[in-house]
């Protein structure tokens, strides 16, 4: 009896840390408008990326199927994104449409399957100092509200667990399709905190410990978030 | 670069309605908008539509800059006979956009 007890306990505790996608905390009319291929306006970016693909990268690569869920990746004691991935060859700009079209295009492949990124020790901490380091005018943390206080209200926002399986996303406050990259920085903002170049070590460090965090949920590329 | 999706069933009946869906790629720029530097971001909405089945106009909408971008309209067609149906709309730009789907009627 006191075996089961124990076993309930640390299931309902197992059920509470579990990673949530941000979709959970979506509205219901956003959850809608990813579930429908016809109706998500990530899906131009998709189509658009496709277009992209069989001109510029068809002649080496055939499927990407299950890439996206490996990145971002430490190559050569660098961390290199998804984005930088696809930038190996021609150096699309930072949230340029092609570049976006042709990354969403990549992680769409992989929808539903989880993230499993495996990152040396080293990378990941600096990463994970910096989640937990107060920053900006505001001195809060990303834990203060992704991990402390997920679930409860912002203004009249729910605050989510910031986790990034969507990305890239379509997010109706910029009317297109952004990067991670451009999600962490709209934190930052909010914080009134400094913002670290694109492509930045401190940049690139959050996104590998924040996509590790999210382990084991499924891309939802191209997600509509809020 | 002008990018649609049109979702429509690939085949009806003959009188059946067939609920035809587009999301148009376009910024719909209001013209209130500042660029970070200040200066403002001259408008560009997409103003006019018009979808035509077999050569026959069935939907037009006049658009602004209420809507958001990447517009995304939907309606009801009666189903009469294969055909393409033919979008076609005009931004204030004057950048015309077009695209086409086939509907085939058993």
């Amino acid at each position: 009896m006191k075996l089961i007890f124990l076993f309930v306990v640390l299931f309902s505790g197992a059920a509470l840390a579990q990673n949530r996608s941000g979709l959970e905390f979506a509205s219901e009319e956003v959850r809608r408008l990813q579930a429908s291929d016809a109706e998500n306006p990530g899906m131009l970016w998709v189509d658009q990326g496709a277009k992209l693909f069989a001109q510029k990268c068809a002649s080496c690569h055939v499927s990407m199927k299950g890439v996206a869920t490996r990145y971002p990746a430490v190559e050569d004691g660098r961390i290199v994104t998804l984005e930088a991935k696809v930038r190996h060859k021609e150096a699309f700009a930072y949230e340029s449409d092609e570049l976006l079209a042709l990354t969403s295009y990549v992680a769409h492949q992989s929808r539903g399957m989880p993230i499993k990124v495996n990152p040396p020790a080293e990378k990941l901490d600096a990463g994970r100092k910096a989640y937990y380091s107060r920053r900006g005018q505001m001195n809060l943390a990303c834990a203060h509200c992704h991990e402390q206080n997920w679930g409860k209200h912002l203004g009249a926002e729910t605050l989510s667990q910031g986790q990034p399986n969507g990305y890239p996303a379509y997010r109706l406050e910029w009317q297109k399709m952004g990067s991670l990259e451009r999600r962490i920085r709209a934190c930052m903002f909010g914080l009134h905190a400094e913002l670290p170049p694109y492509g930045s070590d401190a940049m690139l460090e959050l996104e590998l410990f924040l996509v590790w965090r999210a382990n084991g949920l499924p891309i939802e590329t191209p997600a509509v978030r809020r | 670069m002008a990018l649609a999706r049109i979702d429509l069933p690939q085949q009806a009946r003959r009188g059946e309605l067939v609920e035809v869906r587009i999301v148009i790629q376009h910024p719909m720029e209001t013209g209130f908008r500042r660029a970070p530097q200040g200066e403002r971001v001259p408008r560009n909405a997409i103003h006019s539509l018009v979808c035509r089945y077999s050569g026959t106009e069935v939907f037009r909408a006049t658009l602004s800059t209420g809507i958001a971008a990447n517009p995304f309209l939907r309606f009801f067609l009666r189903a009469t006979q294969s055909g393409d149906l033919v979008f076609w709309w005009l931004d204030d730009d004057e950048v015309q956009g077009s695209a086409k789907a086939r509907l085939s009627v058993t």
